[in-house]
């Protein structure tokens, strides 16, 4: 969202807005709910066509490159389309300024978390750590 | 500024005679919230189930079957579709698009429509017809 150097004050702020920031989020927000589109039509796709959803059908699926790199991107992108769409929820809502920090910094350390761990799940299937 | 008289202050959501594009605005901050706390959760529980192996597996499919499960998966299929197709809704807009009154309650509409029926259609195959 940079303007470069060139750009006056004013230029500055209308590209910008009063906020001074916030172009990358919103932004972001968009170009992840594009990709979720794709990845949660995968997702359900996936899970309407499996021949059965038993744990070791799952593993299967999840163990080849075709199932765990869409989840992988499932996983990352919804999780960050998440924060960012909690984010905004958060700061829209909550005026406190302590509270509304609080709870932002909450929901990343949340976001970051089980993201961490679903992927580690997910590791663990596709490499053969799991039972 | 010398003059403190009252000014007129933008009115709030209380004061609106309620139409469907505002309940679809409110459905898609909700169902984005539902997604990303129970959503998220329930995808990363699953996850690190399917990791664990057949008997951790199968708590999770015991809980998931039981009605209350079923609700709750039922609901955020739901909330899935609802987000999805507003989020469309909310691209289209943001290009500066179907702003017009018309347009704009009846794509409103479409979204509710057509989250319920995907979801209605969706769990009467899994629950009656998948083999």
């Amino acid at each position: 969202m940079s303007l470069g150097d060139s750009a006056t004050p004013l230029g500055k702020v209308r590209g910008l807005g009063s906020a001074r920031e916030g172009g990358e989020h919103w932004l972001t927000e968009r170009v992840t709910s594009i990709a979720l589109l794709f990845l949660g039509t995968w997702l359900i796709a996936s899970l309407l066509l499996l021949p059965s959803l038993d744990q070791r059908t799952l593993l299967e699926w999840l163990s080849a490159p075709s199932g765990a790199v869409p989840m992988a991107l499932l996983v990352i992108i919804g999780f960050r389309h998440a924060l960012d769409g909690m984010k905004v929820v958060v700061d829209d809502y909550v005026h406190v300024e302590g509270n509304r920090v609080a709870l932002n910094t909450l929901l990343l350390f949340l976001a970051v978390g089980g993201g961490a761990l679903a992927l580690f799940a997910l590791a663990r299937i596709a490499f053969g750590g799991a039972a | 500024m010398a003059a403190t008289k009252q000014r007129p202050l933008s009115p709030h959501l209380t004061i609106w005679r309620w139409g469907p594009h505002m309940a679809v605005s409110i459905l898609h901050r909700l169902t984005g919230a539902a997604l990303s706390i129970a959503g998220l959760a329930i995808l990363t529980w699953w996850l690190v189930a399917i990791s664990q192996g057949p008997d951790a597996f199968a708590q999770f499919t015991k809980l998931a079957s039981h009605p209350v499960g079923l609700v709750v998966l039922i609901g955020l299929t739901w909330a899935f579709f609802q987000h999805l197709l507003s989020g469309i809704r909310h691209l289209v807009m943001d290009t500066g698009a179907a702003f017009e009154l018309g347009i704009n309650k009846t794509f409103a509409i479409l979204t509710i429509v057509g989250s319920i029926a995907v979801t209605a259609a969706l769990w009467v195959y899994v629950l009656e017809f998948r083999p």
